[in-house]
């Protein structure tokens, strides 16, 4: 069985940084929405929210083509 | 480029280069000098440029470029600073607007026409800023709370007594091992990524573009959408050296009142 076993380590790293982030923007948006006062303070958060989940993702997405692939 | 890829219709061969020739170059100077310093030094200069100019003949009612560059420090100063570490982390506004639009700059050479080559996409540059941040952030912590900095990272307040045994292990390489670590690889792994999606982009388009009828649509297509490529690595970019900005600032403003 040909193929490369990066790709298939990227495919399940990105499993749940994408929920997590699904999950996290779902939420800030519905903060939001409840007390339009608050987004400015919401968004913020929710950036470093995003980035902190984000780097897991893209820690497999190098890996994947640093070690090997590519 | 699009000879040989429109050879290969015909039997020509075209190997892809590696991964890693997009990012390696070779030097051309003394110390090591490639294409990657020289762009480096060409970003630091015209962000320097923008600052000297505007604040050169600084008025009180400021003329067009120095409202820019007042927007971007009173960006950092409002945003960023006062609200997260507050009126104690003014000393700290330097050092910020200068790390954003050292890394704002060299982002955004991923997307200037002739260059395409975003320097922080060599690790190294990542792991330096990633190191002023840390030792920055460590020596602030010491320096304010002495040996004591150690145990409120070690043992946050308000967490029944058991839990200490889990918590403090994690708590510790969260703060001194990951925190450095995650910096780096977060603005590196995002520059790497958008650069190696806009160059599959690309070379897609010069591909497709060479073929025959049914191919050509698919190069017509990826020609029409690539401006969207452009505009998120656009917006990547500036989000990446956002993030890396305000990471930092939480990070002194934990160093310089832990658990606020």
């Amino acid at each position: 069985m040909e193929g490369s076993l990066n790709a298939i380590g990227y495919g399940l790293a990105a499993i749940g940084p994408g929920i997590g982030i699904g999950i996290m923007i779902g939420k800030a948006v519905e903060a939001m929405a409840r007390q339009p006062e608050a987004a400015g303070m919401v968004r913020t958060n929710m950036f470093i929210g995003i980035a902190i989940i984000e780097a897991l993702a893209l820690l497999g997405f190098v890996l994947a083509f640093a070690l090997g692939g590519g | 480029m699009t000879a040989l890829l429109a050879a290969v219709e015909y039997g020509g061969d075209f190997t892809l280069p590696e991964v890693g020739e997009l990012f390696n170059f070779p030097a051309f100077g003394p110390l090591g000098i490639n294409r990657a310093i020289v762009l480096i030094f060409i970003a630091t200069f015209f962000a320097g440029l923008l600052f000297v100019l505007a604040f050169s003949n600084a008025k009180i009612i400021p003329g067009k470029l120095q409202l820019v560059a007042e927007a971007i420090v009173e960006f950092i100063r409002e945003q960023i600073v006062l609200q997260i570490i507050g009126p104690d982390g003014l000393k700290f506004v330097p050092l910020l607007v200068t790390m954003f639009m050292f890394i704002w700059f060299n982002n955004l050479l991923e997307i200037t026409p002739f260059v395409n080559f975003p320097t922080t996409s060599r690790i190294a540059l990542p792991i330096f800023l990633a190191a002023i941040s840390y030792v920055l952030f460590v020596f602030l912590g010491f320096r304010h709370h002495g040996m004591g900095y150690l145990k409120d990272v070690a043992f946050p307040p308000g967490v029944p007594k058991g839990i200490y045994v889990l918590l403090t292990p994690i708590e510790l390489v969260s703060t001194f091992v990951l925190r450095p670590f995650t910096l780096a690889i977060r603005l590196f792994a995002n520059m790497v990524a958008g650069h190696i999606l806009l160059t599959i982009v690309f070379l897609a388009i010069h591909a497709f573009l060479a073929l025959k009828f049914p191919g050509i649509i698919v190069g017509v297509l990826t020609f029409a959408v690539s401006p969207l490529a452009v505009g998120f690595e656009l917006f990547i970019a500036s989000l990446q050296a956002y993030i890396f900005v305000i990471l930092t600032a939480v990070y002194i403003s934990g160093a310089l009142h832990p658990e606020h």
